[in-house]
């Protein structure tokens, strides 16, 4: 509330403009109105950057410093700096390359399937009709859903007697017996992947029909006179307008797929060994009080489970 | 697909123009348009209507081949069971209780800053704004122990406060981002207008720009409502009581104790699902606006 009068050109007459001396100077606003002035959007951005600086920004400091060193997260404790030493267990674990690669997997497929799909989608939605706001909201539905809802939905889905099952085998007869999803690599991967697909296609639609509402009327009318086929129309008019947004959308799904944690954890978190993701390596390793954060940097595997596992 | 969008838009001739011939296939196309569209839906919506019927099964009929859509017999025992034997009523409440406050206290902050951002020019402007969008980037993941650490240095671990700090700063790259784009696009002659008329800043930004970015402020709502209500691996890391635990936490150890008793574990999650799909449903109005003016569009 101080901040009211900040910015204001406070024009105070000369006190001593009577001595005669036409001095050209500008009347010169008080110090403290001008140092109030360069403080306040200092003072708007305070709040919220000290608040990062502190949760955000520290911790990642942290985070790159400790993977120098053989952590000791106990207080008091001294760490000893061991220089790349965690990098090089890092490299020469199996489990991180299985992990980056089931990552690297996961992205590659969730990610181009959730933007070809949400934007078919959005452009199918994009006239406005009576049902549009109800298809919408059926398409956003499974993204207002709790991950660790929907992860226990698809286990559910995906188990042996399960729905996926009697769908492909009993119905479709695509395939013979059940399948094992869930306990399996390759196979754990594709179910996953089929969450990730099915949560996020309403958000990129989402982002997408933001967008296309933006995409000028009358460019598109103009190529539409000027004889440019549908196909040429969408490339020439609708993507380069769309364009910012689909930049947004694929860094957004890229790093939200680098972070997929909760589905990995809630579907395939009880299975013994040969866990598809990230989670099981250290898990048991890390328990120990004087954990090291070898990948903790480089690879997200490690830490939440040393946590999740304790209590 | 996208022939069949364009083709249903009506051609700039109007419908009139055109012989029988191209209303014959524009019908065609529209009726290609809702199957196609109906089709994708049911894909969507069938998970849901599957978990809801299983929710009223008993646990001898929740895995049956053929499985069952409507339920027969069908039963509420597991919405008493759930209502009862758990403390769902303290969870959903300590989920509110930090999903609300963080979400305001996180849409005030960052649109503080996106003001700042947005209508002043100043030294460090730009690197303090990169550096904050390195936090959009940052896997949440890689920063667990620190922030644990972190949190135990400030006495912030195992309490409902240790959530919101974590949960305002984890959100406030992505709305300061989205913000600073809408406030951006708010004429800079309504701020000058205001200022001749003597508001300061602060009546600029809470009276002027704020309800004109209300669209914006929707959206960034639903987001970081969504993030804090659904945060699962913070909560899980840091809550050790009961008392203290978040619905998706206490979701997922009830799946624990109760291996597949899966009508149980549906019942539950429904009710923690529901709040949600309401806030969306009352903002989702404002939420395609929102993301339309801000910084998505570019």
């Amino acid at each position: 509330m101080t901040l009211t009068l900040a910015d204001q050109d406070v024009t105070v007459p000369e006190a001593d403009s009577a001595s005669g001396t036409a001095r050209p100077v500008r009347p010169a606003p008080s110090r403290s109105a001008a140092l109030r002035r360069v403080a306040v959007p200092y003072l708007f951005i305070a709040p919220g950057v000290l608040l990062f600086a502190v949760a955000i920004l520290y911790p990642i400091v942290q985070a790159v410093t400790m993977s120098f060193f053989d952590w000791k997260i106990v207080a008091g404790a001294v760490s000893e700096w061991v220089g790349l030493d965690n990098y090089a267990r890092a490299m020469a674990d199996p489990h991180f390359w299985q992990s980056l690669a089931n990552s690297g997997i996961y992205m590659l497929f969730t990610v181009p399937p959730q933007i070809v799909l949400g934007l078919a989608i959005a452009l199918l939605l994009k006239r406005k009709s009576p049902v549009q706001p109800l298809f919408r909201v059926l398409y956003y539905l499974p993204v207002v859903t709790s991950w660790v809802v929907v992860s226990l939905l698809f286990k559910y889905l995906f188990a042996d007697r399960g729905l996926v099952n009697f769908t492909l085998g009993d119905f479709l007869h695509l395939m013979h017996g059940d399948v094992s999803w869930l306990s399996g690599r390759w196979t754990a991967l594709i179910a996953i992947c089929a969450l990730g697909v099915w949560k996020g296609i309403g958000w990129s639609m989402m982002i997408f029909l933001a967008a296309l509402q933006g995409v000028p009327q009358s460019l598109e009318e103009a190529a539409t006179m000027d004889g440019a086929g549908r196909w040429q129309r969408f490339r020439a008019v609708t993507l380069p307008a769309i364009w910012p947004a689909a930049l947004f959308v694929t860094v957004m799904l890229v790093i939200g797929g680098f972070n997929v944690f909760t589905s990995v954890l809630v579907m395939t978190g009880e299975a013994p060994a040969d866990r598809p993701m990230s989670s099981s390596p250290t898990c048991t390793r890390r328990r120990s009080p004087s954990s090291t954060s070898a990948t903790a940097p480089l690879w997200r595997s490690s830490s939440p489970c040393s946590c999740s596992c304790s209590p | 697909m996208t022939a069949a969008s364009s083709l249903a838009r009506p051609a700039p001739g109007g419908p009139h123009s055109r012989g029988g011939g191209v209303r014959a296939r524009r019908s065609a196309a529209s009726t290609l348009r809702y199957a196609a569209l109906i089709a994708g839906a049911v894909v969507m919506v069938t998970p849901f209507v599957y978990m809801v019927s299983t929710s009223f099964k008993s646990q001898a009929y929740v895995l049956t081949v053929p499985p069952q859509f409507i339920p027969n017999p069908a039963t509420t025992d597991n919405y008493t069971q759930a209502l009862t034997t758990q403390d769902f009523g303290l969870y959903f409440l300590n989920s509110a209780v930090v999903a609300v406050i963080s979400t305001a206290l996180s849409v005030l902050l960052s649109s503080m800053m996106a003001y700042g951002f947005a209508r002043y020019r100043f030294p460090g402007r730009e690197l303090i704004f990169r550096i904050l969008l390195i936090g959009l980037v940052v896997p949440a993941m890689m920063l667990i122990i620190p922030q644990f650490v972190l949190a135990k240095n400030l006495g912030l671990l195992d309490s409902l406060a240790g959530l919101v700090v974590f949960y305002v700063a984890g959100s406030l790259a992505l709305n300061t981002f989205l913000l600073r784009g809408f406030f951006e696009a708010i004429p800079e002659e309504l701020d000058q207008a205001m200022q001749v008329d003597g508001a300061g800043a602060f009546t600029r930004y809470w009276r002027l720009a704020l309800p004109l970015a209300k669209p914006a402020l929707a959206t960034a709502t639903i987001f970081t409502f969504l993030a804090t209500w659904d945060e699962f691996v913070w909560s899980l890391t840091i809550i050790n009581s009961p008392a203290h635990r978040t619905l998706p936490v206490a979701i997922k150890l009830f799946q624990g104790q109760n291996a597949t008793q899966w009508g149980l574990v549906f019942a539950a999650s429904l009710l923690a699902v529901i709040p949600v799909v309401v806030v969306f449903l009352v903002f989702q109005r404002y939420f395609v606006q929102g993301l339309t003016t801000g910084a998505v569009k570019g």
